[in-house]
């Protein structure tokens, strides 16, 4: 790790004024990913303005139905607070579905939306990789890359956007409260994260010395949930999550119809991926099996596997369905039933890459 | 660059001058001599190096010095000597009435978790195995829970199903001494616990 100076900030306009004025200088807040990229030498920030101690650490009901949480709100606190657990249950379970209990004790709002990807190759100085050092070329796209992505990606960066949180806040619509040099701007959480496209080493909108403040989220969606799967039962980043906000137009109607739905895939993409072609198939539609993988398998056209994550397609298309299944009661369908790729068929699917292959 | 900081270490303040490079977990070792929160491998993922930090589990290794002058910090060492008998924590003895461990060298962290589980989910901190988020108070801390709330403490020897148990024997006379149902007003780790319901040591046995 290079020598840093280490100044605590004030109040957060002296915050945003010390970074702006200081090209190498970065915000601290929990730091569970920011020393961790220091100590291997991925960030190399000469000066730390803490933000960790100033009071944007509440989550605050406002009149409207909206909510502000302050980005210095600890994971775990807002994965227990009362009115999210119960209104907003997507965003309790994709927080609680991420990382380790002793980890988010530390994390913050603003922090997790701000965490950078885990690709192996980013991680790892020693190897080539556009994120890190612009023109080096990509490591992953012809190396290791079951984490990578199936969705949006470049010839340039393949890398996924590791956040659970910010998966639920993008099917929740929520907004990013970000303070700079001019002032305040709100930007909506689909905008907040980018593409790689050419420029992979920006994961967000945000110019340097732009601090996120808060996260809004708008009044409640009468359901969400969220739904992880990984490699081990706890504590590892998702292969492939699915976040979903929706509103039906009878709730006691035998077969329900979607009156509007907002879904978001996690380890897929460069951000938090927002699966507007699915959407588009389910919003006036019949809440049934078959409509929810018609709606997957829109949303997949556009998917471009690589050499180890095929498994992705049928895991987001099971996913997605599970998810949309357990929200509007439908049943599972039957796993032995011919076209069904359901994970708990009794041989799995197949012909997609993931068939186990052991005696 | 360096700063004086002061931590409340195991509730003895020590004050020293470091490099703000330095992190929690460096501190305690390496200029304070607190060697019990151990180094696995320095990048919050095995869990080793937890420590309760106000009151609260962390990951020493992760958190920088600088950035909590002032905290009070209690390490498995302190654990045991904060029992109003002085003795060891009743999460230690479950862990050695379980055989909780085989080369020890997660046994710090394990147990400084474990001390934070059981304070969270009285405090009703639901985690991903929750499986109703709409109820609120105490979580009973169920094999489940206590697998999935333990998961950032790796153990290279196996000796997962042993934790378990000691966990959920802490858990369950943590919930005894409150009388019952969890008591969010009645913080398992702070005032810690008498040992008065918990099996004595093995050692200590009549």
């Amino acid at each position: 790790m290079i020598p840093f100076d280490y100044r605590r900030a004030e109040d957060a306009a002296s915050a945003v004024a010390l970074v702006t004025g200081h090209p190498e200088a970065a915000f601290l807040a929990g730091g569970t990913n920011l020393v961790d990229r220091m100590k291997l030498g991925v960030a190399e920030p000469a000066m730390l303005v803490d933000i960790s101690r100033l009071p944007l650490d509440t989550v605050d009901v406002q009149a409207d139905g909206r909510v502000r949480i302050g980005t210095n709100v600890r994971n775990a606190d807002l994965a227990a607070n009362t009115h999210i657990r119960l209104r907003y249950p997507a965003l309790s379970q994709a927080l609680l579905a991420g990382a380790s209990g002793q980890l988010r004790n530390l994390a913050t709002t603003g922090g997790n939306l701000l965490q950078r990807t885990r690709c192996v190759y980013f991680q790892n100085p020693s190897t080539p990789c556009n994120k890190r050092e612009p023109g080096t070329g990509c490591s992953a796209v012809d190396g290791y890359t079951r984490y990578h992505a199936i969705l949006g990606a470049s010839e340039d960066c393949v890398a996924t956007h590791p956040s659970d949180m910010a998966v639920a806040l993008a099917a929740l619509d929520a907004a990013v409260v970000v303070l700079g040099p001019g002032g305040e701007r709100v930007i909506p959480v689909s905008d907040f994260h980018r593409l790689p496209g050419t420029e992979p080493q920006l994961d967000t909108v945000l110019a340097h010395g732009e601090l996120v403040t808060a996260v809004e989220l708008p009044p409640a969606p009468p359901r969400s949930a969220y739904r992880k799967v990984r490699d081990r039962a706890s504590y590892a980043f998702a292969l492939v999550s699915v976040a979903a906000a929706l509103e039906l137009e009878d709730d006691d109607a035998a077969v329900p119809v979607i009156r509007d739905v907002r879904i978001a895939l996690g380890g897929v993409a460069h951000k938090p991926w927002r699966a507007l072609q699915a959407e588009a198939v389910l919003r006036g539609a019949e809440a049934t099996d078959a409509n929810f993988r018609a709606a997957a398998d829109a949303e997949l056209r556009q998917a471009r596997p690589l050499g180890d994550n095929g498994f992705k397609l049928p895991m987001v298309r099971n996913t997605l369905a599970a998810v949309l299944r357990d929200l509007t009661g439908v049943p599972a369908p039957d796993a032995g039933a011919a076209g069904t790729d359901h994970p708990e068929g009794p041989d799995g699917p197949r012909g997609t890459g993931w068939e186990d292959t052991t005696p | 660059m360096e700063a004086e900081i002061t931590l409340q270490v195991d509730g003895i303040p020590r004050t020293l001058t470091l490099d703000t490079r330095t992190t929690v977990l460096d501190a305690l070792r390496d200029r304070l001599g607190v060697t019990s929160p151990k180094k696995g491998c320095d990048h919050g993922q095995c869990g080793a190096c937890t420590v309760l930090l106000d009151g609260r589990r962390a990951n020493s290794c992760l958190t920088l010095a600088v950035a909590h002058d002032g905290a009070d910090i209690t390490t498995a060492e302190g654990l045991a000597g904060r029992t109003p008998d002085g003795g060891l924590h009743p999460v230690q003895r479950a862990f050695l009435e379980h055989d909780g461990f085989q080369c020890g060298y997660c046994t710090p962290g394990q147990v400084c978790s474990a001390a934070g589980i059981i304070e969270e989910a009285a405090a009703g901190h639901p985690s991903g195995a929750t499986g109703n988020l709409q109820t609120e108070g105490g979580i009973e801390l169920t094999d489940a829970e206590i697998r999935e709330r333990m998961s950032g403490n790796l153990c290279r020897c196996g000796a997962y199903a042993n934790i378990v148990a000691a966990v959920r024997q802490a858990a369950e006379a943590a919930e005894e001494r409150r009388g019952g149902a969890a008591d969010p007003g009645q913080p398992a780790v702070v005032d810690s616990p008498t040992a008065a319901s918990m099996p004595a040591h093995p050692e200590e046995r009549p």
